[in-house]
């Protein structure tokens, strides 16, 4: 009894928001993936009902955080930042296993690990992330990436495209694909770009940007738009859709882009391919023909298996993108509605939020917002809510939102992580 | 609603009761604040629990007219209707 009053007192202090109810559900809940996600919604659970067993199954001993992983590609931050670990997750009374969940058996309520003992499950919450889709990109393959990294998932991989970038020669050709949505980050890729143009620009200024995309409108387009023009003119070139910015196929060996119009060559490759929801969602049945996972709105519960949840990017969660901010929102929602179920009590209405900040240079930051609701089954935004920074802001807001931005990295990592 | 703030108010912080619901349940949006307050992220995005909620009630109406300047709060508080922004700003106001 002491240690569980300690250990709930413990993760109360770390996850201020989450009512420290002593609900009586009981059970066990596992979680698969140790993300934003994952681990949000894992102590969310322990913390809204200490009694329930709740445990995170996650394969990697650290994670290394997306958000701001740009940054770290423009040479404007260490990736140490960018590391967290499951410790703060473990402290706070959740059951941490470092093991790859091999399957799920839905019918069983099982989750297979590699090299350990089978999991049994009430209810199972997957937050899987991403994985690329190599194959809807001919040419790109995990040995492709090695000459051309996706620097999609932090880590090597943006160690990698960092490393290329100070490598090349002034008066080099960076080349981007972008690809079409649905994707993880939306505004990620037009960050990268901005803040990639602004190394070169202080380091390597006779070089050239240019950003193939398959896209002919992305997030806060204007606002990126507007900064390009005003920070990198002649450097930085965006060629939508329309322009042929589609890259249909991608050679490592002669470092070429191929696009229905052009054979781009490259000194410096970013190839950012399509994506689909982690491997897992797959092998547990929740992934439908768009190799996404459709979702309740107000429960997560996956439409194809209703005892498991899935969260975050690898969520089809209507008009919310996929984000850290959104992963973590819907984690909270996920858990007071898989506390409810097993309360025998039925989820209200949830409302949601996103907040995302982009750095287009040093001192100049944008942001966009949302808020959500449930509309006939999906996830819309309500109306006249969110948007993006005002286009006419003085510099005075773009350094105030570049401050915010660093200020929401360290609350949204110590939420999740503690 | 009235009963649970009751209870809470008699509960000391730190302690549980097994079997107890005490705490209110959080409504519609509030649960997504912390994403950003959180207390540990300092640089204006302060910690918002444990205010009295009349002020908090204030302070994000005044980010909705505009006579508080903000930079993305006046784009979060227009996707909830007055009494939404007050059942936010009384959960908020137990919290620790």
């Amino acid at each position: 009894m002491s240690v569980v009053t300690r250990r709930a007192t413990l993760g109360a202090l770390a996850m201020p928001f989450v009512a420290r109810a002593a609900h009586a559900a009981t059970g066990r809940v596992v979680v698969i993936g140790g993300g934003f996600g994952g681990a949000s919604v894992a102590r969310a659970l322990h913390a809204g009902a200490p009694s329930l067993q709740v445990t995170l199954v996650e394969a990697q001993s650290t994670y290394i955080a997306c958000p701001f992983s740009n940054h770290v590609i423009a040479g404007l931050r260490p990736i140490e930042a960018q590391i967290f670990d499951l410790s703060g997750v473990g402290r706070a009374g959740v059951t941490v296993v470092q093991a790859m969940a091999t399957g799920v058996d839905p019918v069983a309520k099982t989750v297979s690990l590699q090299g350990r003992p089978t999991l049994s499950y009430d209810r199972l919450v997957l937050s899987p992330g991403v994985d690329l889709n190599d194959a809807a990109l001919p040419g790109y393959s995990e040995a492709a990436a090695q000459i051309m990294p996706h620097a999609w998932k932090a880590g090597a991989q943006t160690l990698l495209l960092r490393a290329q970038l100070e490598a090349m020669p002034d008066g080099g050709v960076v080349v981007m694909s972008a690809p079409a949505n649905p994707y993880r980050c939306p505004p990620g890729p037009y960050e990268r770009a901005s803040l990639i143009a602004h190394y070169l620009k202080t380091r390597k200024p006779r070089s050239k940007l240019i950003l193939l995309d398959a896209k002919d409108a992305f997030s806060k387009q204007k606002l990126f738009q507007q900064a390009w023009a005003a920070l990198y003119p002649g450097l930085l070139e965006w060629v939508s859709l329309s322009d042929g910015g589609k890259v249909t196929s991608v050679d490592p060996a002669n470092m070429t882009l191929t696009t229905d119009f052009n054979v781009q060559k490259a000194d410096v490759a970013n190839v950012i391919p399509p994506q689909r929801a982690g491997a897992i969602a797959a092998l547990a049945g929740v992934a439908d023909r768009s190799g996404w996972c459709p979702v309740d709105p107000i429960t997560f519960a996956s439409k194809l298996q209703p005892d498991i949840h899935v969260i975050g990017d690898a969520a089809i969660a209507g008009a919310m993108p996929k984000s850290a901010f959104a992963a973590n929102a819907q984690a909270k929602v996920c858990a007071a509605a898989i506390i409810r179920a097993l309360d025998g009590a039925t989820p209200g209405e949830p409302r949601l939020l996103n907040t995302c900040y982009s750095l287009v240079a040093p001192g100049y930051g944008i942001s966009v917002a949302g808020v959500y609701r449930p509309v006939a089954g999906v996830l819309t935004d309500i109306d006249g809510a969110g948007g993006s920074s005002p286009l006419d802001a003085p510099p005075d807001m773009r350094a105030a939102e570049a401050g915010y931005g660093e200020a929401w990295f360290r609350a949204i990592t110590a939420e999740a992580f503690g | 609603m009235r009963l649970a703030l009751f209870l809470t108010g008699l509960v000391l912080p730190g302690l549980f009761l097994p079997g107890l619901c005490w705490a209110m349940e959080a409504p519609p949006g509030a649960s997504s604040c912390s994403g950003c307050h959180t207390g540990a992220s300092g640089a204006g995005m302060v910690s918002i629990t444990g205010r009295d909620s009349s002020e908090l009630t204030a302070t994000m109406e005044a980010f909705r007219s505009g006579a508080r300047p903000a930079t993305l709060m006046n784009r979060l508080v227009r996707g909830f209707d007055p009494d939404e922004v007050k059942a936010i700003a009384a959960w908020l106001a137990v919290q620790k």
